[in-house]
């Protein structure tokens, strides 16, 4: 505004030099002026707190003498602690399982919407999709309360039946968590497969028909290429939200006693852990920054793996 | 498919019903799997309508897919909006502001960066795009603790901003706007307000905008559900009840009421609220859906 105002009674030939300078400005680099303020927030909120993680993640937090430097200590201990590759195991063990299971349900259903075969496909598609829309407290509490023998379903299911099957035992908590989590993210996952399947171009359905060429052969020439770059899209994110369990596992021990979920169960649990009851601040960062790593490096292999997959087949 | 072109020149009566590759047969066994399959989606949410009818008293002695002795549900809804001096009805407010305000911001800068990477020229775009796309495989919850260390060094924990800023960035959002912007943005009508005189704020406020509607809208109802739905940053950023979002408050009621030894058994509360706290997004996901899913399909597709 001041500038706009004082304007007028500047010499014309300075006019015209900021002017020269404001266009080839607006012809460069405009672009940083529309995208500074997500810069800026990127940088306080996710570079400065990397960083200051690191920096943190070199001291560690004593009952005596408080803060002190401790070099890679941290990172020592990390390596050899027990529990936390205790948590790295069983969420790799639960990805390993529950993602191939979660993605190959979501790859039917899109197929079976797909095909127009369906009675009623505008309904199932919503409804299929609509758990993503639950939030994790409130799907661990349904699911807890359903499951659980105390006031659940399984109760009265075990007395019927007389059966004593128990869904929140050291050994099956695991399971009930991966209901939970297929349960929320399958329908999620179905529509990115299906919206893959609708990109395919008409006529190749049609040449398929002239060729006279059969359901499957149409779904294993046609369909399941055109669903490949969803499915390393689908399978990243997967891993990356399955290698981040935390919800579930902090939630349930308040429903459910004997569930065999320990303050470790899964990395991020024992992080959480570490930084708020155990104040050992420093050893917390390290743990999230090794988990960030981690993610980050299974994410980046599996989509080189997909891309050369797809140069060669 | 293919198969029943043959059949089709039988009679007339047929050729109405004629299948082809955009029609063919439905498939009841097809339909019944699906529909199986719809069962295990829907069933916890039946047992939660159901459950929320109920008194605390019949929740805990009836059978979890039958209605209760007598019809509670509004009984229910009054105790949820009053327990506590109608702490509820705080957190209810906590949340839509944190998710109106975060949705609309992480929106809009997401809209800004999206239309600048597709259609303006900058020094360093690889650069930008290569790590904030990067950013998005690092877990939002190992991001979260070293977030919450550096926002308590400066003061903002246990405040509505340290919810709030974390929510205004969305790299996966700047993504979808990128890829919209760059297909639904024909580069000739941006010459052209240029020649009209337009500067590029005017140019993106006026054409840029319309033309990513259909993005926009995705963005902002994913930021919403996951700002709505979040629960591992309220959870560790804030103390103060007076602050909470609903899902950190509902947790809070279903540890009172599950504590053993604690009289007070608030089961009912928990369900009630619980399926309080779903109804609006399940309301937006299906008044919406027309916009997320085209939305959705853009990214799919580039991805």
């Amino acid at each position: 505004m001041a500038l706009a105002t004082e304007a007028p009674p500047a010499s014309p030939p300075r006019r015209k030099q900021r002017a020269g300078f404001v266009v080839r400005f607006r012809n460069r680099q405009i672009g940083w002026l529309f995208i500074a303020p997500f810069c800026v927030l990127f940088l306080l909120v996710f570079i400065v707190p990397i960083f200051y993680a690191g920096y943190l993640s070199l001291f560690q937090q004593r009952m005596v003498g408080g803060d002190v430097f401790a070099g890679v200590a941290n990172y020592q201990k990390l390596f050899g602690d027990s529990q936390f590759w205790d948590g790295v195991v069983r969420v790799a063990l639960f990805t390993a399982i529950q993602v191939p299971i979660m993605l190959f349900c979501s790859m039917c259903l899109a197929l079976a919407i797909d095909s127009r075969r369906l009675y009623g496909t505008k309904f199932l598609r919503l409804t299929i999709f609509l758990p993503y829309a639950v939030p994790a407290i409130v799907s661990t509490l349904m699911w807890g309360f359903m499951l659980g023998v105390r006031y659940g379903l399984f109760r009265q299911l075990n007395q019927w039946l007389g059966t004593d099957v128990n869904p929140f035992t050291p050994s099956t908590t695991m399971i009930s968590i991966g209901v939970m989590v297929t349960w929320a993210f399958t329908g999620y996952n179905m529509l990115i497969f299906y919206s893959a399947l609708k990109s395919v171009p008409h006529e190749l359905y049609e040449a398929a028909a002239v060729d006279g060429a059969n359901q499957w052969q149409v779904i294993r020439a046609i369909k399941f290429p055109a669903m490949r770059g969803s499915l390393v899209v689908t399978i990243i994110f997967s891993i990356i939200g399955t290698f981040q369990i935390f919800n579930e596992p902090q939630i349930l021990p308040s429903m459910v006693s004997n569930s065999g979920i320990t303050t470790y169960y899964t990395p991020n649990l024992y992080a959480y852990n570490l930084a708020f009851t155990g104040s050992q601040q420093g050893y917390a960062a390290a743990l999230a920054l090794v988990m960030a790593a981690m993610t980050v490096a299974i994410a980046y292999a599996v989509q080189i793996h997909g891309m050369r997959k797809a140069l060669n087949g | 498919m293919s198969t029943t072109a043959p059949e089709v020149p039988r009679s007339r009566a047929r050729a109405r019903k004629l299948y082809t590759v955009d029609n063919p047969k439905k498939s009841p066994v097809l339909t019944i799997v699906v529909a199986v399959f719809t069962i295990y989606c829907l069933l916890p949410l039946v047992w939660l309508i159901i459950n929320a009818t109920k008194s605390q008293g019949d929740f805990v002695s009836t059978f979890g897919l039958s209605f209760g002795s007598h019809f509670a549900l509004f009984d229910n809804i009054a105790e949820v909006f009053t327990y506590d001096d109608g702490i509820f009805s705080r957190w209810l407010l906590n949340t839509l502001m944190y998710v109106l305000v975060g949705a609309t911001v992480s929106t809009f800068l997401a809209a800004l960066g999206g239309y600048a990477l597709a259609k303006l020229p900058f020094r360093g775009k690889r650069a930008f795009l290569f790590i904030v796309l990067g950013s998005i495989s690092v877990p939002g919850i190992a991001i979260a603790i070293p977030q919450f260390l550096l926002f308590a060094q400066l003061g903002l924990t246990n405040t509505p901003w340290a919810v709030l800023i974390p929510s205004f960035l969305n790299p996966f959002g700047l993504y979808l706007m990128w890829v919209s912007a760059s297909d639904a943005i024909p580069q000739d009508i941006l010459e052209a307000a240029r020649i009209d005189g337009a500067g590029e704020i005017r140019t993106f406020a006026q054409v840029g905008v319309r033309m990513m509607i259909p993005a926009t809208v995705t963005v902002f109802l994913f930021s919403f559900v996951s700002i709505w739905n979040n629960y591992f940053l309220p959870l560790i950023m804030l103390n103060d009840p007076k602050w909470y979002p609903l899902t950190i408050g509902i947790s809070i009621w279903n540890k009172l009421g599950n504590t053993a030894g604690n009289s007070e058994m608030l089961q009912n509360l928990v369900i009630t609220s619980s399926l309080l706290t779903i109804i609006p997004l399940l309301i937006a996901f299906i008044s919406l859906q027309r916009f997320w899913q085209s939305g959705l399909a853009v990214g799919a597709v580039k991805g």
